[in-house]
């Protein structure tokens, strides 16, 4: 401490352990698809990379609960992990852009509207801009569409109802009630793990009973990658989350201050957000 | 748990030194310091590769290079200016500043800034080795618009997981500059009173945030396109190459908004320096740089004027753009109206400025000529659009940061260069800077294409020109680094104040500044 009254650490190791790591990951990935055969090298970085977050992490709950952090370091972390996902906000939107503008131009254009006259008649004259669809080219061949009724509403429903037993679990903490937080907490744990089983189904169903692929032209590719990345976002809440539970059962955090927590608390209803988004325009209109 | 306070305790007392003190260093002043010595390093091997451009392009034909070659120098040069040279420097100065500047010991987040620096060598080995590779480095542009980028060699997945690296480390260092700005101001120091160069990095700082995720998307279809059989940027399967130019120029209209604010808030506050005044209409230009940065995200399109937009487009960016040009318009007014009547000096800092103004404008102007859409027409991937951003990025972005450097530098070394060799640098690199850029406007308006290594023999004396300037201009660059190197052996001689017109809580600091800034915060009226 340098005689402030603020915290400032004085010297760590861990980004820069973080930065090797995640070379070795990137660099054995992008190796892999060029063909080469470095899964173990990709693996190998991507336990690296498990390992040293886990480090960093536990060196700064370490610090938090020897009580290093004032108010206003705890408000840098609210800043921070309010940008943080602010920028989330902002990768997504790049996938609903790509969405929007293939169902509203490019298909549209393809099928002959506007200026699209004349690629419509020299190449495709048969295409018509119906939605779903793989393409004037129908690249992956026919597939059928994923509908809104049945997983994805059951998983809407389980996501919002997670997003009310985290904010159960919130009061719980903040009242004191320490039986209340943990059973809020291994209900919201329990439900994004099955949304995830859930969407690991659909996607196997996708895959072999529909003809849905990744490769089904533009409907696949939105499809995938949007629905996918979300996936990838309420596995990560999940295990936040779980981190987060072990953590109360050790006895972590006041209810007073508890941040950790409710960053975790704000991602997770950051993904049911998206997820809204997605159950509204990539299932159902 | 009384243990491990102990132990975290014991554990800061000790300071590791040499190489371990770089990497593990959690203190702005170090991080600055890295930064800035990063930037310099890439700004020299972006430099060299412009060089083999320029050299190329001495003469018609092909003498030195295989075209294959010259668009990678192309492609790497943009990448490594942009995101290896500029950004860096101004993240440096951010570390270096920003604490100073409000009053706080140091950034909100350390360990982020760590991590946020370590990631650019890593990342840009992987980006340079790809030059290595038997299929050659990235060559369809820094733009990577397909179809041509998938059609390139290996080198592809190992750009693009680059160039998410460098985003991952912009976002994690503005999400620290933004932090440190709203939250570790000192008391008394409210929105309305800090230092403008701090205003247009906290703008600065939500530009890349918002815009930073969209090329992480951007690249990451390019990547699935091309590796995993999805049709974002394909026509056949119902996508659009145009798409991607969309969401690539999405993010890329506020990127060149990053590369020039800081620049606008550092000849902010170097010219009321030097014209001893205050800087005229302080609230103006804090209003002027917000306007300017949310019109950047609904101007996009006018990077794809010539792609074929439905005429309804074309028209509203054309308008929105040409609207910059007021925030813009009141921003140089105000430098202006700032040294009417001051009692003016002309240090290396200021001279820097004065040429900033001067030449920025005019690569703002060749900018409007630009966004007129018929006109656009004629001058769409011609070599005016290349002087025109390198007018506004070379004497604009890397003006505004050399002033920044020479401004500074007694501050953070306690050192004051040499003036002379100071006004020498300036009066090199201001001459070669126009020797090189100024001819590009007359080729290009006569229509010859950028990105080619040869071109019609008519175009053959401008672009002698233009590379003599060139060789002249890296030339010059040397001279500034020697000066650099000869103001870090001279003796602690500056004074705290280091300039008579200089305001900020920077200059109530000790020259060299403390390693952490203020232990206690000052307080401010």
């Amino acid at each position: 401490m340098s005689g402030s009254s603020y915290y400032v650490p004085h010297e760590t190791k861990w980004p820069f352990l973080a930065t090797i790591a995640l070379m070795i990951m990137f660099i054995g990935l992008a190796n892999y698809m060029n063909d080469e055969s470095t899964l173990t090298l990709t693996l190998t970085g991507l336990g690296l990379l498990l390992i040293v977050v886990y480090g960093w992490f536990s060196y700064v709950v370490r610090e938090s609960e020897s009580g290093l952090y004032d108010d206003q370091v705890d408000m840098s972390f609210r800043w921070g992990m309010a940008w943080f996902i602010f920028s989330e906000v902002m990768f997504f939107a790049a996938f609903f852009g790509a969405l929007y503008y293939a169902r509203e131009l490019s298909l549209p254009w393809l099928a002959g509207d506007g200026s699209g006259v004349s690629t419509n008649q020299e190449l495709w004259p048969s295409f018509e801009n119906v939605w779903p669809s793989n393409g004037p080219a129908n690249y992956g061949g026919d597939f059928v569409v994923m509908k809104a009724a049945g997983i994805p509403a059951l998983n809407t429903i389980i996501l919002l109802i997670s997003g009310l037993t985290v904010t159960w679990a919130h009061h719980g903490l903040k009242e004191g009630k320490r039986n209340q937080l943990i059973l809020g907490l291994i209900a919201t744990v329990l439900l994004g793990f099955i949304f995830v089983g859930f969407q690991a189904y659909e996607y196997s169903h996708a895959y072999n009973d529909l003809n849905l692929k990744m490769s089904s032209g533009i409907y696949g590719s939105t499809f995938y990658m949007l629905t996918g990345f979300h996936g990838f976002h309420v596995t990560l809440g999940a295990i936040m989350l779980t981190v987060i539970l072990f953590r109360c059962i050790r006895g972590h955090f006041s209810n007073e201050n508890h941040f950790g927590f409710e960053a975790v608390a704000w991602y997770w209803h950051f993904v049911d957000v998206v997820w809204l988004g997605l159950f509204v325009f990539v299932y159902w209109l | 748990m009384s243990t491990n306070i102990d132990h975290i305790k014991e554990e800061h007392h000790h300071q590791p030194s040499g190489l371990m003190r770089w990497i593990t260093t959690t203190n702005h002043k170090d991080i600055g310091s890295l930064y800035l010595w990063f930037s310099l390093l890439m700004f020299f091997i972006g430099g060299f590769m412009a060089l083999i451009i320029r050299a190329e392009l001495f003469q018609p034909g092909l003498q030195l290079v295989v075209p294959g070659f010259f668009n990678q120098m192309t492609t790497m040069h943009a990448l490594i200016m942009i995101f290896g040279a500029l950004m860096p420097a101004f993240v440096g100065l951010a570390n270096w500043q920003l604490p100073m500047m409000i009053g706080a010991p140091d950034m909100a987040l350390p360990r982020l800034n760590n991590w946020s620096f370590w990631i650019l060598p890593f990342a840009f080995t992987m980006l340079l080795s790809t030059l290595f590779f038997e299929s050659g480095g990235p060559a369809a542009g820094w733009t990577l618009y397909p179809p041509l980028s998938l059609q390139g060699g290996n080198s592809m997945p190992f750009v693009i997981f680059s160039l998410h690296l460098l985003g991952a480390s912009s976002i994690l260092g503005a999400i620290n500059v933004i932090a440190t700005i709203l939250n570790m101001r000192a008391p008394g120091m409210t929105l309305m009173k800090m230092p403008i160069f701090v205003w247009t990095w906290l703008i600065t700082a939500f530009l890349l945030i918002a815009a930073m995720p969209v090329l992480a998307g951007a690249i990451t279809m390019l990547l699935t396109d091309r590796f995993y059989g999805t049709s974002f940027f394909t026509a056949a399967g119902g996508g659009d190459p145009v798409l991607f130019q969309h969401i690539f120029w999405f993010f890329g209209h506020p990127e060149v908004y990053i590369l020039i604010l800081p620049a606008f808030g550092i000849i902010s506050t170097i010219i009321p320096a030097f014209s001893r005044k205050k800087l005229f209409g302080y609230d103006s230009m804090v209003y002027a740089t917000a306007s300017i940065a949310l019109l950047s995200f609904i101007v996009w399109a006018h990077h794809m004027f010539t792609v074929g937009m439905p005429l309804a487009g074309e028209i509203f960016f054309m308008f929105t753009t040409m609207l910059i040009a007021v925030p813009t318009g009141v921003k140089v007014f105000n430098w202006v109206a700032t040294m009417w009547r001051g009692s003016m000096t002309f240090e290396t800092p200021m001279l820097f400025s004065l040429a900033f103004i001067i030449l920025f404008t005019i690569g703002g102007f060749s900018g409007l000529m630009l966004a007129i859409t018929p006109a656009d027409f004629q001058y769409h991937d011609t070599y005016f659009v290349v002087a025109h951003f390198h007018y506004v990025l070379v004497p604009g972005a890397i003006f505004a940061v050399i002033a920044a450097v020479y401004y500074w530098l007694p501050k953070w070394t306690g050192k004051m260069y040499n003036e002379t060799l100071g006004k020498v640098h300036f009066w090199m690199t201001t001459v070669f800077v126009n020797i090189t850029f100024f001819p590009m406007h007359f080729v290009g308006l006569a229509g010859m294409p950028r990105r080619i290594p040869d071109y019609a023999v008519q175009f053959t004396d401008f672009n002698m020109i233009a590379s003599i300037g060139a060789f002249g201009f890296g030339l010059s660059q040397l001279l500034f680094v020697y000066i650099l190197f000869q103001t870090l052996r001279q003796p602690v001689t500056a004074a705290d104040k280091s300039w008579e017109g200089a305001e900020g809580l920077e200059w109530t600091l000790p020259s060299p500044a403390p390693y952490h800034s203020f232990d206690t915060p000052p307080k401010v009226d």
